[in-house]
């Protein structure tokens, strides 16, 4: 892909952190968080609307500044701002619910080092405007809230009998421990590696045939 | 970097912007977080103070209102901010009647600490129920010492009464083989989560030992000063 500054916003500035570029299931960044916290759905919501917010807000202010910002420097300053704004996030969720704040844990303040946020910061923050930035945050944070949902949403369906806390199947389900441990993690995220590189494929080689098609 | 700058002209970038940008950002980062601080330490205070609350009054029966006291070399103060020493909570009924107080108790369980809170009834001079406050006990196994029935069972009056000298426990809690309690001093283990029961009655053991002697001959501290009735908050 070319990499000269763009600055026009299309869908696929948004929809691209959700499927195409999908950090979790393509790019497979940030697995720390995604195979620790995933074992319920409310903790993958959680973690994953945090780390949106940490991608946006460090992306928009990185993209403010991204003219003045020093190469030299540049690597030191994401840092600060990024762990700014995990700062933020961390009295954010203590303020809202403490039983939440310790469900997720270490992971809150380990958000500083995903490598999805640095990673954003640095590939595209800082070269493109704001408003760019904005909604391509958004759309990979939504990205990473969605992977990390669909793993959660397994597990916690698997391994409590339960969505979103509430039980599904009554007493009768056994309910498959290994799910929530982290076992389960791995081998419900192969899975869904899995079904994404099929479904890619599947579409490649539609397309591939399609130009065939028109070349005979 | 598409485009890697000539070597000259990297040796020659200056310094003053580097240090500025940095100053400022780290200025403006530090603002950003006094700010948010101040702003949520309210709320976080009175959700730990919820939390707290709630937890006291699970494991005090009947409990409605609690005050905060540390245990001091050979007193009870009450607990005010920025106090340092071993806090206990007595739980009060809506008479201002003393229930139970309840205490901080940690061992080394399976996967890491079990921290939680018991209440000790000095009617009966026993346990009347815990609560795990923190534990990273594995799931389907460990973790069954917060929800499983049996287990719970042993914390309606579980025997912690001092000795003749008030130095230590007469009987010091044990956690026995599930199905093999005989004494109101035993834990009766949950078949396999064995670990994690040991180290339940390891915390009450521990603790009771240790600050039971301190706090029961001071209860009378704590009879007569029941939490002033407040305003609804």
């Amino acid at each position: 892909m070319s990499r000269k500054p763009k600055t026009e916003i299309t869908w696929d500035t948004f929809a691209e952190g959700l499927w195409r570029e999908n950090p979790v299931f393509v790019m497979l960044l940030g697995m720390c968080p995604v195979l620790a916290v995933s074992n319920t759905a409310m903790n993958s919501l959680a973690m994953g609307l945090a780390t949106t917010f940490v991608l946006l807000t460090s992306g928009a202010l990185i993209s403010i500044l991204r003219n003045f910002i020093p190469k030299q420097v540049r690597i030191a300053t994401y840092i600060v701002i990024i762990a700014t704004f995990v700062t933020i996030v961390d009295y954010t969720i203590q303020a809202i619910s403490l039983d939440l704040y310790n469900a997720l844990g270490a992971f809150i303040q380990l958000i500083v080092v995903n490598c999805i946020i640095l990673g954003r910061a640095e590939a595209f923050a800082s070269k493109n405007t704001l408003a760019r930035t904005v909604v391509n945050a958004t759309g990979m944070g939504l990205g990473f809230t969605l992977a990390l949902l669909c793993i959660g949403v397994v597990r916690e369906v698997l391994g409590a009998g339960a969505l979103f806390g509430i039980d599904l199947f009554g007493p009768s389900f056994e309910p498959w421990v290994v799910m929530i441990l982290p076992p389960g993690g791995f081998i419900i995220l192969g899975m869904w590696l899995l079904i994404f590189e099929y479904v890619r494929r599947s579409r490649a080689d539609a397309a591939k045939s399609e130009e065939v098609k028109h070349a005979a | 970097m598409s485009a890697p700058a000539p070597e000259a002209a990297r040796q020659a970038a200056p310094t003053l912007p580097m240090l500025l940008v940095l100053t400022g950002i780290a200025m403006l980062s530090g603002l950003l977080v006094v700010m948010v601080y101040q702003l949520t330490k309210p709320a976080i205070e009175a959700n730990q103070l919820a939390a707290i609350e709630a937890a006291v009054f699970q494991v005090v029966p009947g409990a409605v209102s609690q005050s905060t006291y540390v245990v001091g070399k050979d007193s009870l103060t009450p607990y005010a901010k920025g106090m340092s020493g071993e806090r206990v909570y007595a739980g009060y009924d809506k008479d201002g009647k003393l229930l139970g107080v309840a205490i901080n108790a940690g061992a080394q369980g399976y996967a890491g600490m079990i921290y939680l809170l018991y209440g000790y009834d000095p009617a009966c001079q026993c346990i009347r129920g815990i609560k795990v406050l923190k534990m990273v006990e594995t799931p389907g196994l460990g973790d069954k010492i917060l929800s499983n029935q049996d287990f719970l069972a042993n914390f309606e009056a579980l025997d912690a009464k001092l000795n003749a000298d008030g130095t230590a426990l007469a009987n010091p809690i044990v956690t026995v083989k599930h199905g093999t309690k005989t004494d109101p001093w035993q834990i009766d283990a949950i078949s396999g989560a064995t670990i994690s029961s040991n180290a339940v009655g390891k915390a009450l053991d521990q603790a009771g030992q240790r600050l039971l002697p301190k706090i029961v001959p001071h209860l009378a501290i704590l009879r007569d000063n029941p939490p002033k009735p407040e305003a609804e908050k």
